[in-house]
């Protein structure tokens, strides 16, 4: 049993493969259209890597990968709820996250940035969201770094964020970016999404009720992943 | 009526995926469970499929994070199914799956394994099939063939080796480009 389909993905709710300003699409877009095909059990279904435990600092980025005390850097809390596009909370979802340090620079061999790494932190997590959709991660807030794409381009303070649904169709990686950061708009990689409101489901928002006091801000970031088509029996208002 | 929600907007994974998706291939430790590149099964022939990204002036892509989800042996998906993950190589672009040949897993199709591509350069993941060569009479039934040219379907086999190993490359662009699907 592997359920009713899934929505098509409105490819306008994405950046195009071909964004010119962003030049490391210009040479790894397709040229031709996609081929669309009906979904099968295969993409209807997918690995249940959210059902799997965790290491238990797996979702604590500012201790994780501590050598002798905690990361550098403004201590923040990325939390939020997993959804369908039927507003319908995603369980066990994984939600793996890769960032730059509070610097700016990633613990990586090809990041060459002359920013400082932090030996006590690999900017390396995971967490899986609740029965409710809920996650949560602490981390320290990333630094903006310069890039070469038009000459020397910044990019916005960003996570990358890899998440997995119940299926296969579900997969999406993405970045979230902060709240009223000034180089959103300037980023090519933010442009090549056309549209400043689709742009908007990727800023993460500043959530002072949710802050732990004396010690670390929160930023509230939800997820939305394709939804299931709904019969007319799921969508009868309850009581009719 | 319910609400319907927009899909959140993909972005790129970006050069540094690794940290987050493969961390021993960038000399950190690994994380529990992580999936990696090899799946070990006994419900069918143990297989390897190797190949390089390629854009569009015919580079390889050594940034690509590569993923496959599949049947097991039997054709049997769900809960039986497997799922890998492979880096390219920082040098030679390679990546390189062990696997096991997957059965089909839906009447009058022909089995595969459904490959993503993420890379620095693709703003939303590239979904593509490897087809095995063995299979050419089922392909040609297929109904998910029905509507691709034949240049186009040899793009989505893969090439047969020695003893079980495979050969698949992918291109991004081009005269030889790869069928990329929309699932």
């Amino acid at each position: 049993m592997t359920g009713p389909d899934f929505y098509r993905r409105d490819r306008s709710a994405h950046p195009p493969a071909y964004a010119p300003g962003y030049k490391s699409s210009v040479l790894r877009a397709p040229f031709r259209p996609l081929h669309s095909l009906e979904q099968t059990s295969l993409e209807r279904s997918g690995p249940a890597l959210g059902h799997a435990p965790l290491g238990p600092l797996d979702h604590d980025l500012i201790r994780n990968a501590a050598v002798d005390g905690d990361a550098l850097g403004e201590r923040i809390y990325v939390f939020g709820r997993v959804l369908d596009e039927n507003a319908r909370p995603v369980p066990n979802a994984l939600i793996e996250v890769w960032q730059a340090n509070a610097a700016g620079r990633y613990a990586h061999v090809k990041d060459g940035y002359l920013a400082p790494l932090d030996p006590n932190f690999s900017g390396c997590g995971r967490c899986v969201s609740d029965a409710e959709g809920r996650y949560l991660f602490r981390t320290i807030k990333p630094g903006p770094y310069p890039w070469p794409n038009n000459g020397s381009d910044w990019r916005p303070a960003h996570i990358h964020l890899s998440i997995f649904g119940e299926a296969f169709t579900q997969r999406l990686v993405t970045q979230l970016y902060f709240e009223g950061d000034p180089l959103i708009p300037l980023c090519p990689i933010v442009n090549t999404i056309p549209d400043a409101t689709v742009i908007e489901r990727l800023v993460a928002r500043l959530d002072m009720r949710n802050q732990e006091p004396f010690d670390c801000l929160a930023y509230r970031f939800d997820i939305v992943l394709r939804g299931r088509r709904q019969t007319h029996f799921e969508t009868r208002p309850e009581g009719a | 009526m319910r609400e319907k929600l927009f899909e959140t907007p993909s972005q790129t994974a970006g050069p540094y995926v690794h940290i987050g998706t493969a961390p021993q291939s960038i000399g950190r430790p690994g994380l529990v469970g992580q999936p990696g590149p090899v799946i070990a099964s006994d419900t069918g022939p143990a297989i390897t499929v190797e190949g390089i990204v390629h854009d569009g002036a015919g580079a390889p892509v050594r940034d690509a994070m590569l993923e496959i989800w599949q049947a097991d042996g039997a054709g049997r998906v769900g809960p039986h199914g497997f799922f890998a993950r492979a880096v390219a190589d920082f040098d030679s672009g390679l990546f390189r799956f062990q696997t096991v040949r997957p059965g089909a897993h839906a009447q009058g199709h022909a089995p595969h394994i459904a490959l993503l591509i993420f890379a620095r350069g693709i703003n939303i993941h590239l979904h593509t099939r490897i087809y095995f060569p063995e299979d050419r009479e089922l392909i040609a039934s297929d109904p998910d063939f029905a509507r691709l040219s034949p240049e186009a379907r040899d793009t989505l086999v893969a090439t047969p080796g020695e003893g079980g190993n495979y050969r698949f490359d992918v291109h991004l662009q081009g005269p030889q480009e790869t069928v990329f699907f929309d699932i």
